[in-house]
């Protein structure tokens, strides 16, 4: 009983919360599921908190799985199961809705014009996403030197990005960065 | 198209997707299997991201909704999740036992700025297929140059909630293209 209290507790919170982060997907999660289980409910303390989110950001998948992670300290595979459930049904119920009406709705000119204004903002958003990124990660200009030169390289060749993100987690640990 | 190599392709890019799958998305779906334009890429990201939830796992919902179906759309969102969701809960078994040495610290810190490095890349790859045959001359690029600018200084110098920056650009820009779609 002790055990899934926790674990109905917030996975009932994230759902509520994945609902309100429109705009920007799970990262606008971070900040108040961290304030939630940390300061308010005292399951992790700051730098668990802190390593969970790091970790998910470093290994391959969406970076929602940061949550599962945040789960799974608090209460092992069903606090990581149900954690997850909370941040995808609501919004992959949502997201199957809205699929069967665009499609009813698609071709017209206010469709065209939706396209043509989104498009440019969410790659203003991925490139600002890369700038708060750096700021949060980055802790020294050899840091940011690397994201750049990473970037010049990926837009010049046809590398592919694993062998760099492996690169960097060698020049990391020789102490480069 | 087969469930099967819609849960396939999404797990495999998926699990290359170090520090964000959208990069490896746009290379698997647009540059490898050819399932979406650039141009739909950047539609589809934009769909997601008005939608709350997860935004890759939105467009994931999508592309296999168009391929498939529900079960389509599913089989895509499992692919995403599935493989990724082990690797984590291991890491976290192997951060437990080791998270205390520097070295694992310090690589983990080298692979987060090349992650940024990839989002950067991303985002530059898609402006320049959206502005590859654009005409200057016209209303319609100009706009759609400042939109991205404002995002960016918005969420990015600003840094302004996403929701705000969102709720405001989102039906102007709308409303501006809109208008301007009357010159064509």
């Amino acid at each position: 009983m002790n055990e899934q209290s926790p674990v109905m507790e917030l996975s009932l919170h994230i759902a509520l919360m994945s609902l309100m982060a429109v705009g920007g997907g799970v990262v606008l999660l971070g900040p108040q599921v961290g304030h939630y289980v940390v300061e308010g409910k005292q399951w992790l303390n700051n730098e668990q908190f802190s390593a969970a989110y790091a970790i998910a950001q470093a290994a391959p998948g969406p970076n929602l799985l940061f949550i599962s992670l945040v789960g799974w300290l608090i209460a092992g595979w069903m606090g990581a199961v149900f954690t997850t459930l909370a941040v995808l049904v609501p919004s992959t119920l949502l997201t199957l809705t809205a699929i069967r009406l665009q499609a009813r709705h698609a071709g017209g000119r206010l469709t065209q014009a939706l396209g043509d204004a989104f498009a440019p903002i969410s790659i203003g958003f991925l490139a600002a996403t890369a700038w708060l990124f750096t700021r949060i990660s980055n802790v020294s200009w050899h840091a940011d030197a690397l994201t750049v030169l990473a970037a010049l390289v990926l837009l010049r060749t046809k590398i592919n990005p694993v062998l760099l993100i492996a690169a960097g987690a060698l020049a990391g640990a020789l102490g480069l960065i | 198209m087969p469930l099967s190599t819609i849960f396939l392709v999404f797990s495999r890019l998926a699990l290359m997707g170090f520090g964000g799958v959208m990069p490896f998305a746009y290379r698997a779906l647009v540059e490898q299997h050819k399932w979406l334009t650039a141009e739909e890429f950047a539609k589809y990201l934009a769909t997601s991201q008005m939608l709350p939830g997860p935004t890759i796992c939105n467009v994931a919902l999508m592309v296999g909704n168009r391929y498939a179906g529900t079960s389509g759309a599913l089989a895509a969102l499992a692919g995403m999740i599935a493989g990724p969701f082990m690797v984590v809960i291991a890491l976290g078994v192997v951060y437990q036992r080791f998270g205390e040495i520097d070295m694992f610290r310090h690589a983990i810190r080298g692979m987060a700025a090349v992650a940024a490095g990839l989002i950067l890349a991303t985002a530059v790859k898609m402006a320049r297929s959206m502005f590859a045959k654009a005409d200057w001359r016209a209303n319609r690029p100009r706009l759609q140059v400042a939109l991205l600018a404002l995002a960016f200084i918005g969420l990015g110098l600003l840094q302004w909630q996403l929701a705000l920056v969102f709720c405001v650009l989102a039906p102007l820009g709308t409303a501006a293209t809109y208008l301007v779609g009357e010159e064509k």
